[in-house]
């Protein structure tokens, strides 16, 4: 009736996970339970949770996006706590099975449901608004996938109160994962987690290439667009590229572990190369999937802030285009130590290496838009700057690995755990947040405070190099990765460093909370009447804050790059004379319901419980349906209603400062 | 490559105070987005750089390929390591002994390594003596080392196997060779002999396994674990 669940899968003698499922159930119990006292439900359920506005759709990717930072963190400093003391005959706090669990959640949550959130959700949020129209192309699907990726997110916690998680690392390579090595429940929780949030997160991919191609305000060229809605293209088109490779090779996975078939076991005709390759052609492009569009929110800062064009945007476009069809074609440097041979690895790290050339050119180009500008210290700038100077110095390690010979000495050690979270944090987490202070007062009318944003910077800065410049040390002297403990003693020293490095960063994430909760208590007094705070350049800045649901009044009319940049030079514009009728999509609560039916149906595959699996599955597939062929899904707002909303709006409004 | 990070490092920070706001004596040029000449030059830094470093990338790669063979007078032996859950076999085929966690080799002696694994992949590293390589069931993949002085080099799994896995050390223990021959010879006397049940009592996981030696090795044993778990297609049943 349960398949394998039973009360053993609950750990009720380990006084660790328990004491974090009690910490899980009393939290998600204290936030529904005070949602219900306020009578928060029909308000949460009408403006957010069945909202398709691509604005609230971003703010709720980037909200799970913080969400789950956490809890990676958590498992973080563990780690950094075990190897702190786990030296000599030391085992630690945490015996193999839960250390296995952690740096595998770690890895697993932080790519797929921190940094993946975070960037789509950025994308979701402005690449609309910037090319100057009201909405993606396919709104009600963007729901969907937001909710599908938060079904994951669901999932792979759960596994923390039901069951348990995979011990086999973020990529779960077999034979390891396979049903013979990994009985258990932990790789089939990880293996669906990830195939309904990549569903998800592919509809996304599809549905913003559709948005930037087909949908762009009157007179946005190709080459008018600003420099993040080119890296959200390119990071898009990767998804569509390099999602259905994943679920394939996922696909192929569960397939030997719940049907006994033989695609990577070491019998029956299985190679599980096969998988080690797949998952790095994935893999790899999912690496640039994440920094592209950090590095598109620099090149928005540095030029805002410096108040100067962005130098080189032409060069800026093709090196991102370069990036994307290059980054195809390096995968096999993750595993020079295969031994495939001098002739192919040598290949494989010139192409790795030439990708080093259109990246150094977009750092040459920061450098040269902050050249001769005027340049304002606020907090997104200083993520820039910091970002700069990190990602030089992880670019020049990644480069070294490329050296297949000197990857055969570095490969799986610490310096590769080093580097991989120098450019990592480095850019896409210092452009998530440089992006999130950046847009955080279009999206809620309020500016961040400056104080504790700088607070926040300069934890994550020396904490980054604290924790991670012992790390390459390490590395270089033979300290590899997924140890629980060592035996060597002088290492200790370093991975103390390490350790306080984390809670210098911990320092960082409660003054990124303690912003939030403070800028919010005073956001009276820093609400943004003018929707251009920073003296913007691009059309996100031309309308209120927070924008109104349809974005725009009247379709700007782009003639150049910085489109809003340009029209401010010419002075004001007079509101038009008259409006024409606007379509607004209706809420749907499609994607919400679909979502519950999945984490029914992903729970019910986890635990074999077959009967349940059928009824999710079809409950889910009924809902896909009932509410994809309902008719009338737009609201119209005629011409009269839309002048006297925005009489209103403009009136509230005050010139930019 | 240092030449060119630490100039932008550099750079980057110079600007960034010189051009700042409050700054009077800077200069401003707001629309000032493209210069033919600096997009030559940025274009062509990381392009040099690149051809300089694939040529090192290309020769490297052939000369300290894992398989490419390391020349010395001295006749080659050859070693056979099998990764088990969580421990080493180091099978001597020509001298039909072997050990467990402990390598035993002569210096200036090139030792010819084929690998696999009875299990789940793993990886060989001796730091000291030079690259790694995976151990993967099924298959057999080539390394080439060669110890010059005599020492102790701590070895271990590279990549990660499960829960025993932070205890797959081994020791590497290079001595000359003249000591070499005697260890072998008392190895080959007094050892215990790797039988069948002592191989299957060998392959049981197991962590911090105490070192061994066995003597009487059968020279196949290797070729049998490969086969074993080796990725042939399956032979059809006939019923």
């Amino acid at each position: 009736m349960l398949g394998k669940l039973s009360w053993a899968a609950i750990p009720f003698n380990e006084p660790i996970p328990m004491a974090a499922s009690l910490m899980i159930i009393v939290g998600v119990l204290g936030v529904l339970g005070l949602i219900s006292w306020k009578g928060w439900w029909p308000y949460l359920w009408r403006e957010w949770l069945t909202s398709v506005d691509h604005k609230r759709i971003g703010v709720m990717y980037l909200l799970l996006a913080l969400v789950l930072l956490l809890r990676g963190f958590i498992d973080a400093i563990m780690m950094r706590s075990q190897l702190a003391i786990a030296a000599g005959g030391a085992q630690g706090y945490l015996p193999p099975e839960h250390y296995d669990q952690i740096f595998s959640a770690h890895g697993t949550i932080m790519i797929f449901f921190m940094a993946m959130p975070f960037m789509v959700g950025l994308m979701n949020f402005v690449v609309p608004l910037q090319l100057g129209v009201r909405d993606v192309a396919f709104p009600v699907l963007n729901s969907i996938s937001f909710w599908l990726t938060a079904t994951g997110a669901l999932l792979v916690n759960v596994s923390l109160v039901v069951g348990e998680f995979a011990r086999t690392g973020w990529l779960a390579y077999p034979p390891l994962s396979e049903l013979q090595f990994s009985p258990g429940v932990g790789v089939d929780y990880y293996l669906w987690a990830l195939q309904i949030s990549g569903i998800g997160t592919l509809l996304a991919g599809i549905n913003m290439v559709t948005t930037i191609l087909k949908l762009r305000a009157p007179g946005m060229t190709y080459m008018r667009m600003p420099v993040f809605c080119w890296t959200a293209l390119c990071s898009s088109m990767l998804i569509v590229a390099a999602f259905p490779v994943l679920t394939a090779t996922f696909g192929m996975l569960l397939l030997d572990r719940y049907v006994g078939m033989h695609f990577f076991t070491n019998d029956g005709g299985g190679n599980f190369m096969m998988y080690i390759n797949l998952i790095w052609i994935w893999g790899h492009p999912e690496v640039y999937i994440l920094v592209l569009p950090a590095f598109g929110v620099f090149s928005e800062v540095i030029a805002t802030f410096s108040g100067k064009q962005l130098f080189g945007y032409r060069s800026m476009v093709l090196a991102t285009l370069a990036i994307c069809v290059l980054s195809f074609m390096v995968w096999l440097h993750h595993f020079f130590t295969m031994g495939a041979g001098a002739d192919v690895n040598a290949v494989f790290g010139i192409m790795s290496m030439i990708i080093a050339i259109p990246t150094g050119v977009k750092l040459f180009n920061w450098l040269f838009t902050l050249y001769r500008g005027r340049i304002r210290f606020e907090v997104p700038v200083l993520w820039a700057i910091g970002f700069m100077v990190t990602f030089a110095i992880g670019g020049m390690t990644g480069v070294l690995q490329a050296v297949p010979p000197a990857d055969f000495v570095l490969h799986n050690s610490l310096f590769l755990v080093a580097h991989f979270h120098n450019v990592i944090i480095g850019a896409v987490v210092f452009g998530a947040m440089a992006g999130y202070y950046y847009w955080f007062p279009k999206a809620f009318g309020f500016t961040l405070d400056r104080r504790l944003g700088m607070v926040s910077f300069w934890c994550w800065l020396i904490g980054f190099y604290l924790a991670f410049m012992p790390l390459y040390v390490l590395g270089l002297l033979g300290m590899t990765r997924r140890m629980q403990h060592y035996a060597d003693v002088s290492w200790q020293p370093y991975l103390i460093v390490a350790e306080v490095g984390a809670i210098v960063i911990l320092c960082g994430i409660v003054a990124t909370i303690a912003q939030l909760i403070v800028s919010i208590r005073t956001r009276e007094r820093r609400r943004d009447r003018s929707g251009d705070p920073w003296n913007g350049r691009t059309l996100e800045w031309s309308t209120t804050s927070p924008p109104p649901a349809y974005n725009f009044a009247v379709m700007p009319q782009v003639q150049s790059l910085d489109a809003f940049w340009v029209i401010k030079q010419r002075g004001p514009v007079a509101p038009p004379a008259r409006y024409d009728s606007i379509e607004v999509p209706k809420n749907s609560p499609n994607g919400f319901v679909t979502a519950f039916f999945a984490v029914i149906t992903g729970f019910a595959l986890i635990w074999h419980i077959w009967w349940m699996a059928i009824l999710g599955l079809a409950c889910a597939a009924l809902t896909l349906f009932a509410f994809g062929w309902m008719e009338r899904p737009e609201t119209r707002i005629s011409g009269e209603q839309l002048a006297t909303a925005e009489r209103a709006r403009l009136q509230s409004m005050d010139p930019a400062p | 490559m240092l030449v060119v990070v630490v100039p932008v490092i550099a750079l980057t920070l110079a600007f960034a105070w010189w051009y700042r706001a409050s700054n009077k004596r800077a200069a401003y040029r707001p629309d000032w987005s493209y210069s033919g000449r600096i997009e030559l030059v940025v274009w062509s830094i990381p392009v040099m750089v690149v051809i300089l470093l694939a040529a090192v990338a290309w020769t490297g790669s052939h000369d300290l390929d894992p398989a490419h063979k390391i020349k010395a007078d001295a006749k080659p032996i050859r070693i056979e390591v099998v990764s088990l859950d969580w421990k080493w076999l180091f099978i001597y085929p020509d001298l039909q002994i072997a050990t467990v966690n402990q390598l035993v080799v002569p210096t200036g002696v090139p030792l010819e390594f084929m690998l696999t694994s009875a299990n789940v992949m793993n990886a060989f590293f001796v730091p000291q003596l030079g690259s790694q390589i995976y151990t993967m069931p099924g298959m057999r993949t080539h390394l080439n080392l060669l110890a010059e002085r005599a020492g102790d080099y701590p070895g271990f799994s590279s990549n990660f196997s499960g829960d025993g896995f932070s205890d797959m050390r081994f020791l590497v223990r290079a001595i000359p060779a003249s000591e070499f021959s005697s260890w072998h010879e008392r190895t080959a006397s007094e050892a215990p002999a790797l039988d069948t049940d002592a191989y299957s009592q060998l392959a049981r996981a197991s962590s911090n396994t105490q070192t061994q030696t066995y003597r009487s090795v059968d020279p196949d044993l290797f070729d049998r674990i490969v086969e074993t778990s080796a990725p042939h297609a399956a032979p059809l049943q006939e019923n």
